[in-house]
């Protein structure tokens, strides 16, 4: 299984390749990629000496232009497909269909890989993209159990690659449009979901609130941590009864279950966070890297190393980890 | 002027009981809508009805004069799952709405219509997809009317666009189910709460405005979307039908007030007013103007 490590911008690019990614995936510095935010992402001079940095190493590069444009930004998103063409990236990820269609007919060549953002649960669905545009992987949404992971893998000449770590969607992604229902903008429109140019922090009696687009998501009293008010992971009322009614600040990591995602066929693994810093990146790197060399000598007698464990827990949000939706035991 | 809309009335997204299902549908059987969709969309847990039941309404509402469109299921993860969606997929009466592309694909080369949850949001997927067979689309919720009309002016021909135009908006689907997470039930123990809650189970901020509502693995907005102040724009955009969600109560009365505002029979201003009191929260229409979807419904917060 390969590693995909986060690149946000050049320090974290070389730290992923410094403790053993083996690919890493990156974004222009627009909306054409899932995360678009202030002062991340690569201008052209630095995607290119990211990328020697990253082939001088033996270090694939993939590049991700997976948001949904619309018509009058279709010329941005066109434009970027022509410049990943020109870098020769290892693989471009992508999502819309009218991107990859061009893609796959402009440049042949250029390997594609669907996006989490396409929303591709099913192997039905897999097969729509292989037959229509070549993807040669596909990065799944974190809603599919472990068995059921298997069973995609099981139905389709496609690579498949899971998230291993990092924040978590709880909602099948490229289909959530909470956050634009809040503030406008969403993870397909404008390649972020809950922008912090909505995010609004007010001290009150009742502790310190956080808003976006107006509406209040959490209350912090003295001395609880605040974290980033992202709209599923808020506190809200539901029947008299206030709780995380959709998710709790917390962070997937599946690094108990290599072994089994080893045997259920997973091409790559993937790590969230082109939003975290440099340091976040080469620590989780590192911790992953051990790990997966460890499971591919003796998946036998793998065990997650609680130093591992430490480590990945200070970097997590609200530093609880979860196994997500891989582990239901009802299925 | 163009043509009237036609008015579409939406797959029922909750869970009901038996009896209000085939009550709802002898209604609707009698009432002015022209294309009914029918099927379970949520959760293939919800088994009051089976597969053979919608096939057996779907055979009532073409008798009584209504295009059926069987819907499908949004997010497809078990075997089980693909199994009934071929079925439904390979029937040979009825138009099938994919809100998947694994829907798309099984139906590929015949007409289809693609629903909202199949993200066509430019011109060149919406030409690929007509090359597929796609016959009518329902434009994303998230979209703008500018962005409408740029789709509308590259359309190709023989592909109809359909817009929801009243209900509470989906804004998400998960493998977690919410209402039973708020009943601190594990998913595989629902014990089917969502009967509970015909219309969704509202989500209020801690402030209590109320922002969402819970529909077992999706979510929607506790606001109403209602366009139809819209419907002279949507007119004038060429829009072919105009669809309805529907909701427990009164939708016979929001398909009344549909239809005579597309008949000339009633000002718009009136339908709005109308619809206002038939909403289980109130009204947003947001996303129409390119704004927050949730805007609309009270004075935007800045």
């Amino acid at each position: 299984m390969d590693l995909v490590c986060p690149a946000g911008n050049l320090p974290s690019l070389k730290a992923a390749v410094d403790n053993g990614a083996n690919a890493v995936y990156f974004g222009f510095r627009d909306d054409t990629n899932a995360r678009h935010f202030a002062g991340l992402n690569f201008g052209p001079a630095k995607m290119a000496e990211g990328i020697r940095y990253a082939r001088q190493r033996g270090v694939k590069v993939f590049l991700a232009l997976n948001t949904y444009p619309q018509p009058n930004g279709w010329s941005r998103w066109q434009k970027a497909v022509d410049q990943a063409a020109d870098f020769g990236v290892d693989a471009m990820i992508a999502a819309d269909i009218g991107v990859l269609d061009y893609a796959s007919n402009r440049y042949p060549e250029l390997n594609l890989h669907l996006s989490v953002q396409g929303s591709a649960t099913n192997y039905e669905a897999l097969r729509f993209y292989q037959e229509r545009f070549g993807i040669r992987r596909a990065v799944l949404p974190r809603v599919l159990s472990l068995p059921q992971v298997e069973h995609v893998v099981n139905n389709t000449p496609v690579e498949i690659e899971v998230f291993g770590f990092g924040s978590l969607c709880v909602m099948v992604e490229g289909r959530c449009i909470l956050s634009s229902y809040a503030t406008g903008l969403s993870p397909n429109t404008f390649g972020a979901c809950s922008p912090a140019s909505h995010v609004e922090w007010r001290e009150t009696e009742e502790g310190l609130q956080t808003r976006l687009g107006g509406v209040l998501i959490e209350t912090y009293r003295s001395g609880e941590n605040a974290g980033y008010p992202t709209l599923c992971k808020g506190s809200f009322r539901v029947a008299g009864n206030t709780f995380h009614a959709i998710e709790e600040p917390t962070s997937l990591n599946t690094l108990e279950l290599l072994p089994e995602l080893q045997r259920a066929g997973i091409s790559a693994i993937k790590i969230e966070g082109r939003q975290r810093s440099p340091v976040y990146v080469a620590q989780v790197t590192r911790v992953w890297r051990a790990a997966l060399d460890a499971c591919r000598r003796d998946p036998g007698n793998y065990r997650p190393q609680a130093e591992w464990m430490a480590e990945l827990g200070k970097v997590s949000e609200g530093t609880q980890t979860t196994l997500g939706a891989y582990s239901r035991p009802w299925q | 002027m163009s043509n009237n809309p036609k008015l579409s009335l939406g797959p029922i997204l909750y869970y009901w009981s038996r009896d209000d299902l085939f009550e709802f549908y002898r209604q609707v059987a009698d009432s002015p809508v022209d294309i009914v969709y029918l099927g379970e969309t949520i959760c293939s847990k919800r088994n009051l009805i089976r597969t053979d039941d919608w096939f057996d309404l779907a055979e009532r509402l073409t008798a009584a004069g209504k295009e059926v469109v069987l819907s499908t299921l949004a997010l497809l993860e078990a075997e089980s799952e693909l199994k009934r969606l071929r079925r439904i997929c390979g029937n040979q009466s009825y138009l099938v709405e994919a809100n998947d592309m694994g829907a798309v694909q099984l139906l590929r080369g015949r007409p289809f219509v693609a629903g909202h949850s199949v993200n066509i949001y430019n011109e060149r997927t919406l030409r690929l997809l007509a090359r597929e067979g796609l016959k009518r689309w329902v434009f994303p919720l998230e979209l703008s009317a500018a962005t409408l009309a740029d789709m509308q002016s590259a359309r190709p021909d023989g592909v109809e666009t359909e817009v929801l135009a009243y209900g509470r908006l989906p804004l998400a689907y998960s493998a977690r189910c919410f209402t039973a997470r708020a009943h601190n039930l594990p998913k595989d123990d629902c014990q089917y709460r969502c009967l509970d809650y015909p219309d969704g189970l509202t989500l209020s901020a801690q402030d209590d405005t109320r922002f969402l509502s819970l529909n077992g693995i999706q979510t929607q907005s506790a606001q109403t979307c209602n366009l139809i102040a819209e419907l002279d724009s949507m007119r004038e955009l060429g829009v072919d039908v105009v669809r309805i969600s529907p909701q427990s109560r009164k939708s016979d009365a929001i398909i009344d007030i549909f239809h005579r505002c597309i008949m000339g029979e009633m000002e718009l201003e009136e339908g709005s007013r109308r619809l206002e009191r038939l909403m289980p929260v109130g009204a947003c229409n947001g996303y129409w103007h390119g704004e927050a979807g949730m805007l609309g419904a009270y004075p935007r917060i800045d």
